[in-house]
């Protein structure tokens, strides 16, 4: 598909989005707004994994680590009385850059199942670091003192203007990365998705472009996990469990991995079902399983692909 | 004499048990085409594997263009001015023909950490991408699908984007492999237009397109070196017969 339709659909992608507070409103369902943020949040998640797994073909099954970094960089200021969204949220972005950076460094000299398994093993490690600490909630986990404070009329307080900000978050996000994906950085890194071998032979120093888009991804995730911790308003290690990584890859899959739309709708796809099934049976993700064997077995490109001027990956 | 462009000392590398080049000495002078000539086995891939820079030798040294490059990883290498072409066709294969070339391009222009502008923009990436493809015949095919090229096309982009890095040397591992007659014809016709401006090691089974193509020929046997010479020292040389030519006629 062309990028102008793409950006089109896009555009009513949003649009729709920023018609859910008022859809809310009307039908009195307040709840909407509460589960539309939170499909936004992962959404933002879900955009950032697919980034190094759609774009890049590195399959990380440790992402969710930087969500709870992200989260954790929210709360510890927050306990010391430091709530200036300025302070925490770059915090939490440089924060999982950093990590990422520490992980993609080891990680990204192996590849296939080995990759996978590394970067499962050091997110688990996080997780266990976060279950340790109590003075941080432990196991447990731990109310946050206050949400994010951004100032002026900004009050994530009011949940309005908090899924505002979620929004326009995401819509940066999105625009961003159709810039980024399509710059030399971006076409290197689908190069290496493509064949490493071939681009090594023609120049490129792979893995320093691998490590970068691994940080970038990275420190994109730990902006989400900073925004769950306000959406939450708790802090949990269980945000880190590879259980939370294994979600984020569904989204994307399901979404359709190599798109930007894809990872959103996979978000709103996988939250939506997830409230509707688990109002009827804790098992909801005995239903969610088949779904998801058919999505991969009958439409490769997700659901995205199936969508109307949606489909075609931006190859 | 000045030195070669590429000097090979005691090259040497084994998988395992199998001695797969076995102290192998080779030079190339500038602007001279190199045919390298064996049978199935004799580790003709692994040298150039060696010399790109893709496998690590044991033991032996890589000198080209006055410098030493045997430790320099392939993408090092490619910046020396190396460049190959793979016998199983190797390209980006959901990348367009032009994407494909551009991309040598891009790896030679500078780094990649640009975030903004669209690489398809880019005039400095484009142009020379096309007037390569032109170059080497698949100059209307600039926007298809690299993987949905016929065989011989890929090849021809293969060539495309070694001479996309503006080599000094290009190493060609078996460049008309699985062609037709008549892709094949035009693939010689193409390096032999390549010869007079580029220097070439080419790996090759098909002794017509060897004895069209080389100034001098070595023939390697079990990871060695037994040969070399030209065309028709090459063609006289009892050894030669016996170790590979004279199979071939009788197989």
């Amino acid at each position: 598909m062309t990028s102008r339709r793409r950006a089109l659909t896009m555009a009513v992608a949003l649009a729709a989005l920023a018609a859910v507070p008022l859809a809310a409103a009307a039908l009195n369902q307040p709840f909407y707004l509460d589960l539309f943020r939170r499909i936004m949040i992962f959404a933002i998640a879900a955009v950032s994994l697919d980034i190094i797994l759609g774009y890049g073909g590195m399959v990380s099954l440790g992402h969710a680590a930087y969500l709870g970094i992200g989260a954790y960089a929210v709360a510890i200021p927050a306990l010391h009385g430091l709530h200036s969204a300025w302070l925490q949220w770059p915090l939490a972005m440089a924060l999982s850059g950093l990590a990422a950076l520490v992980i993609g460094a080891v990680s990204l000299r192996t590849s296939g199942v080995y990759f996978i398994m590394i970067t499962l093993a050091f997110a688990q490690m996080l997780y266990y670091v976060g279950i340790s600490i109590e003075p941080w909630g432990g196991d447990d986990g731990m109310r946050l003192p206050g949400r994010s404070r951004l100032g002026g009329p900004l009050d994530l307080g009011d949940p309005h203007v908090f899924y505002y900000v979620v929004l326009a978050i995401l819509a940066v996000l999105l625009l961003a990365g159709e810039r980024v994906i399509h710059a030399r950085f971006g076409t290197v890194i689908r190069a290496v998705k493509s064949n490493e071998a071939r681009l090594q032979a023609i120049g490129v120093a792979s893995f320093r472009y691998k490590l970068a888009v691994f940080v970038l991804a990275g420190a994109v995730c730990g902006l989400a996990g900073a925004l769950l911790a306000n959406q939450t308003e708790y802090l949990t290690p269980s945000y880190m469990h590879w259980t939370r990584s294994g979600d984020i890859m569904v989204m994307v899959i399901l979404g359709g991995m190599g798109t930007l739309a894809g990872p959103v709708l996979g978000a709103a796809a996988f939250l939506l079902l997830e409230n509707v099934l688990s109002a009827w049976t804790v098992h909801w993700q005995a239903i969610l399983g088949p779904l998801l064997v058919l999505v991969v077995l009958y439409a490769r490109g997700g659901l995205w692909s199936l969508v109307p001027g949606g489909g075609a990956r931006d190859g | 004499m000045a030195e070669p462009l590429l000097a090979v000392r005691g090259l040497r590398k084994h998988f395992g048990g199998l001695v797969a080049t076995d102290g192998v000495d080779l030079e190339v002078a500038e602007g001279e085409t190199l045919a390298v000539i064996g049978p199935n086995g004799a580790g003709k891939t692994t040298l150039i594997g060696q010399l790109s820079g893709d496998l690590r030798p044991d033991a032996g040294t890589i000198r080209f263009a006055g410098a030493d490059v045997t430790a320099l990883p392939a993408f090092a290498r490619s910046h020396r001015g190396l460049a190959r072409s793979f016998q199983i066709t190797s390209i980006f294969r959901e990348f367009s023909t032009l994407d494909n070339v551009a991309l040598a391009v891009q790896a030679h222009a500078g780094h990649s950490f640009r975030f903004w502008r669209p690489a398809r923009a880019e005039a400095a990436l484009r142009e020379p991408a096309r007037a390569v493809l032109e170059q080497v015949g698949l100059g209307g095919r600039g926007d298809v699908a690299a993987g949905t090229l016929a065989h011989g096309e890929q090849r021809q982009l293969e060539i495309a984007m070694a001479l996309a890095t503006r080599p000094r040397l290009l190493l060609l591992d078996e460049p008309v492999a699985g062609m037709g007659l008549d892709e094949s014809v035009r693939m010689v016709q193409l390096l032999r237009a390549l010869r007079g401006g580029h220097t070439l090691v080419l790996v090759e089974h098909d002794m017509d397109v060897v004895f069209a193509l080389a100034d001098r020929i070595s023939v390697m046997v079990y990871g060695r070196v037994i040969a070399t010479g030209s065309p028709e020292a090459i063609r006289a040389n009892p050894e030669v017969r016996r170790a590979y030519l004279g199979e071939e006629v009788s197989a």
